[in-house]
């Protein structure tokens, strides 16, 4: 049975029990297979085959949702009757913005047949690759392939299918207390080269032996794209959604000149082939900072509504949280959408775009990634985390000498406000999510100042 | 088909395609959650979910598959394509994983409930998350929120050595909060944490923290938190809380001692530890007064069960003893690995992933003295209650918490309020460092513990109560 005849037929089971009320449906089928691996052996190999049904319904000034992975007519039939109970008693909802009007999605990005049926014979070469290139250093982290179809329909007509797929691949090597990391991700599993990314993972293990303790203090840095991505992540959730705008939490200004001019931050779930959002609402590119000046933020049709401007297609599903980007990207320099291509190099640091910024820094921190990064207040968007795998002086434009990790607490809106870029990288790169369900793409970036509050071994 | 039947297939199955050991867990869940904003509800979600996992061992490694389906086909089909996955790890294969051996487990467990919060009516849920957050929002606040979460779930495990248990565990809580905003800042209170509390128990958990009773006092302090002075920094005496405390436990000792990140498993994410296998049983992580103990057999706590994932019964353990590292979380494949007899703290969050080491309840024992105590023998200190930020490092190590409100403490007393405290440390120095200790304890529980790859959410309990620390950093700002 296809997700959209379920769809259909839960649309129709929960219009027959209340013919008033507004409904959507979405149906999705998620195929995940993830070849984790550690001490540079295959020891977590898993997939799954999940679909799920989500009823969302609106009747009488009350709203509901319900959801289940039983797919069969009776499970179909018991979720449309709970969540029509549930709607018939729950509190007023008066903020309820009806469910998305009749839309078309734009193009997305054609699914690859071989990341969508991916073997884990696949998976496992290409960690064999990943463990080989790494030269006898301890290998850890995951190959996954992932794939998704699914429906979406409610009660105006609205009736859409998707497909998309992506692969990625995470991992580190290790050696003494030290490590590096390398990770990718693309709607292609041929992209993936899992001994490139080895290799590089296992370059600053090498270069990074017998690191020194730098005193805390404001430092000059180069942040590799995966730390980028960590300031993509922070600003996505805390400056980015609407509903933090809206009850005034958010750093966001709009049509204020809140960053540097270099940084221009698009979304563009479009890419990475997701047509729609949870609410049915069509994807788009948005532009969320152009040249330095925030001129949108994301917004679900709640949130929307209550800002008196219409959605951006980012519903999540989660209203607590809000809408947020799907697909954030920092515009690799010189400011246009055409990033050049990742080319290898030599030595601890990632890639000739990160190595370019590298060269001009009189002295410095070349940072690999961020951990564990928490917002203090996020309104400043002062966050504290640490930095991991991997941390260098740089000195008149060389890596000099591997650093222990820092704490930092620095405000991620003053480490890009005007003034304090000094440059981008050339070579964005695609990297896979983790916590939230979300894509970066992210170049290099020079900043002018980072606080590092202290070394993290105390 | 019953489940243990569906399960008994899919153990069957993938023995039959080449796994020397398989499991099997059938899980029927039941999710119900309620946000409220601003006197209004904002989301009612009711989830459903069923299905199979079945985890089968080949050579070194773990194979799982996963499905929404328990008819004969789908539960066999999983059971062989676990296994055909397992083989597959061959191709980057290591020493054949071992399982500590153990009695197979039968039997049934259920966790107590005096009142099924699935039968509560929804309007009464639903009034008293609008009625808390209006009050919250006439009190002062910009933004106020609550929020009940409730899971009900019944999971039937069959393994190819004999083991077929069967479980329904309960679980509910909730929690408000006030945000107060100002010029370029936030405040925000929160009751009775900023998790809320939850614990293996029915809504009369819920009824207990009677939510009504603080939603004005939240509303005021966050209120008043913008007008407060910044904590000051530098070293001082910390007095902690105990919701503080008991996710400093969690971060800083109960990931620390899983035996999963201490053997390299977690190491390209969530991280390590700094603990060594060799200095178990020998090494100081904290003071005298520190007693932490591993107990999924707390009534009422998060972190309860009668069995692991794996089957092993609950049982307490002690992780540290006077101070000194005794303990581990442990599952049977690590366990084997580190030459250690015990298993018992594997779980997953659903059907559809592996089970893995995680925190049950992992906490203090009480110590000799009250928070009046405490407070009243010090001379100059902070208090500092409720988290609102968390950061530690992937060795476990090096922490920074922030605090919702901070007190001055000067001659026995608890004076101004500070607003944006913070507090940093590495781990056995600050636990080394404690040497007031409250008889205060509660159970707090953690609903939203992330670990593994795919990722997977953990309930975890921390029993904790107020306790002192001498001359910690406070005060770190942006």
């Amino acid at each position: 049975v296809s997700e959209l005849a379920i769809a259909q037929q839960t649309l129709e089971l929960t219009t027959s029990a209340a013919p008033r009320a507004e409904v959507e449906v979405a149906v999705d089928r998620s195929r995940l297979a993830l070849t984790r691996f550690a001490n540079s052996v295959i020891h977590q190999n898993v997939a799954d085959d999940t679909t799920s049904v989500r009823i969302r319904m609106h009747l009488d000034g009350r709203t509901a949702s319900g959801s289940s992975t039983l797919t069969g007519e009776a499970g179909l039939a018991a979720l449309a009757t709970r969540t029509v109970d549930a709607v018939r008693v729950a509190p007023f909802d008066p903020g309820w913005p009806g469910v998305a009007p009749r839309a078309v999605p734009g193009p997305v990005a054609a699914v690859d047949p071989a990341t969508a049926d991916a073997t884990a014979e696949a998976r496992a070469s290409l960690v064999r690759s990943f463990v080989d290139a790494a030269g006898g250093l301890e290998a850890a982290g995951y190959c996954r392939t992932s794939h998704w179809t699914g429906a979406f329909v409610n009660s105006l007509g609205q009736e859409l299918t998707g497909e998309s797929a992506e692969a990625s691949m995470d991992g580190i090597a290790r050696q003494a207390g030290v490590d590096g990391v390398a990770r990718l991700a693309s709607s292609r599993l041929a992209d993936i080269d899992g001994g490139v990314l080895g290799a590089r993972a296992a370059a600053k293990v090498q270069a990074g032996a017998d690191p020194v303790e730098l005193p805390p203090g404001h430092y000059e840095v180069v942040l590799e794209p995966a730390a980028v991505a960590d300031l993509l992540q922070n600003l996505a959730v805390w400056c980015f959604s609407g509903k933090a705008l809206n009850e005034r939490r958010s750093f966001a200004e709009l049509d204020a000149a809140q960053f540097d001019a270099r940084v221009t931050l698009v979304d563009d779930p479009l890419i990475a082939g997701d047509g729609y959002d949870t609410e049915g609402t069509p994807h788009q590119r948005l532009v969320l900072v152009d040249e330095g000046t925030t001129v949108a933020v994301c917004h679900d049709r709640r949130t929307a509504t209550e800002a008196g401007t219409t959605s951006t297609g980012n519903a999540t599903g989660a209203a607590s949280w809000g809408a947020f980007p799907l697909h954030l990207q920092l515009l690799a320099a010189p400011g246009g959408d055409g990033a050049a291509a990742v080319t290898e190099v030599d030595g601890p640091v990632a890639d000739m775009g990160v190595a370019a910024l590298v060269a001009s820094v009189t002295r410095g921190v070349l940072v690999t990634d961020f951990w564990y990064t928490r917002v203090l207040d996020p309104k400043t968007l002062a966050i504290t985390g640490l930095t991991r795998n991997g941390v260098w002086l740089i000195e008149d434009g060389e890596v000099t000498q591997p650093l222990r990790n820092f704490r930092f607490t620095q405000s991620y809106s003053q480490a890009l406000e005007a003034g304090a870029v000094l440059g981008v990288g050339s070579a964005a790169v695609h990297l896979p999510d983790s916590w939230v369900s979300a894509r970066w793409t992210a170049p290099a970036l020079h900043l002018a100042s980072w606080n590092f509050t202290g070394g993290a071994s105390g | 088909m019953s489940e243990f039947d569906a399960a008994t297939a899919g153990v069957q199955a993938a023995l039959d395609a080449g796994a020397r050991y398989a499991d099997a867990r059938v899980m029927h869940r039941r999710y119900e959650a309620m946000a409220a904003r601003n006197g209004a509800v904002e989301d009612l979600v009711q989830r459903e979910d069923a299905g199979i996992g079945v985890r089968a061992l080949v050579g070194s490694g773990w194979g799982f598959f996963a499905v929404p389906d328990l008819s004969d086909a789908a539960v066999r089909q999983a059971g062989h394509q676990a296994a055909e996955i397992a083989a597959a790890s061959a191709r980057v294969a290591g020493a054949p994983t071992e399982l500590v051996a153990g009695q197979p487990s039968t039997g049934s467990w259920a966790s107590e409930c005096e009142i099924d919060p699935l039968g509560v009516a929804l309007s009464e849920k639903g009034d008293l998350m609008v009625r808390t957050t209006g009050t919250i929002r006439e009190n002062g606040a910009d933004l106020a929120e609550g929020l009940y979460q409730i899971w009900d779930t019944s999971k039937w495990l069959v393994s190819s050595e004999g083991h077929r248990v069967d479980q329904h565990i309960r679980e509910s809580g909730a929690g408000i909060s006030a945000t107060a905003i100002g010029d370029g800042e936030t405040q925000r209170r929160t009751y009775p944490a900023a998790r809320g509390q939850y614990g293996t128990r029915g809504w009369e958990l819920v009824d207990e923290l009677d939510l009504d009773a603080h939603a004005v006092r939240i509303a005021e302090e966050a209120r008043g938190l913008l007008s407060a002075p910044p904590c000051p920094a530098g070293e001082t005496t910390l007095i902690l809380g105990a919701e503080q405390l008991a996710l400093q436990i969690h971060e800083s000792v109960g990931h620390a001692i899983e035996l999963d990140r201490i053997l390299g498993w977690e190491a390209a994410f969530a991280g390590t530890s700094w603990l060594d296998l060799a200095q178990l049983g020998a090494l100081q992580f904290g003071s005298a007064l520190m007693n932490i103990t591993i107990d999924p057999t707390i009534p009422g706590a998060l972190g309860s069960f009668g069995f692991d994932d794996e089957g092993t019964p609950a049982a307490p353990r002690d992780a540290v003893r006077e101070g000194r590292w005794v303990g581990v979380l442990a599952g049977r494949d690590s366990a084997a690995v580190a030459g250690l007899d015990y298993g018992g703290s594997v779980r997953a969050d659903g059907w559809a992933r592996l089970p893995m080491v995680r925190m049950t309840n992992v906490g203090l024992e009480p110590g000799p003295h009250t928070f009046d105590e405490i407070v009243a023998a010090t001379d100059d200190g902070i208090f500092m209650d409720t988290n609102r930020s968390w950061s530690i490092d992937d060795r476990r190590l090096n922490f920074q918490f922030g605090c919702e409100v901070g007190y001055e403490v000067k001659n026995g007393k608890l004076g101004r309020m500070f607003r944006n405290p913070t507090y940093t440390g590495i781990g056995p120095q600050f636990w080394r460092s404690m040497d007031m200790l409250s008889s205060e304890i509660v159970p707090w529980g953690t609903p939203n513990c992330g670990k593994g790859q795919p990722g997977q959410v953990g309930h975890t309990g921390h029993p904790a109560a107020p306790a002192r620390f001498r001359n910690v950093r406070v005060g770190v700002t942006a």
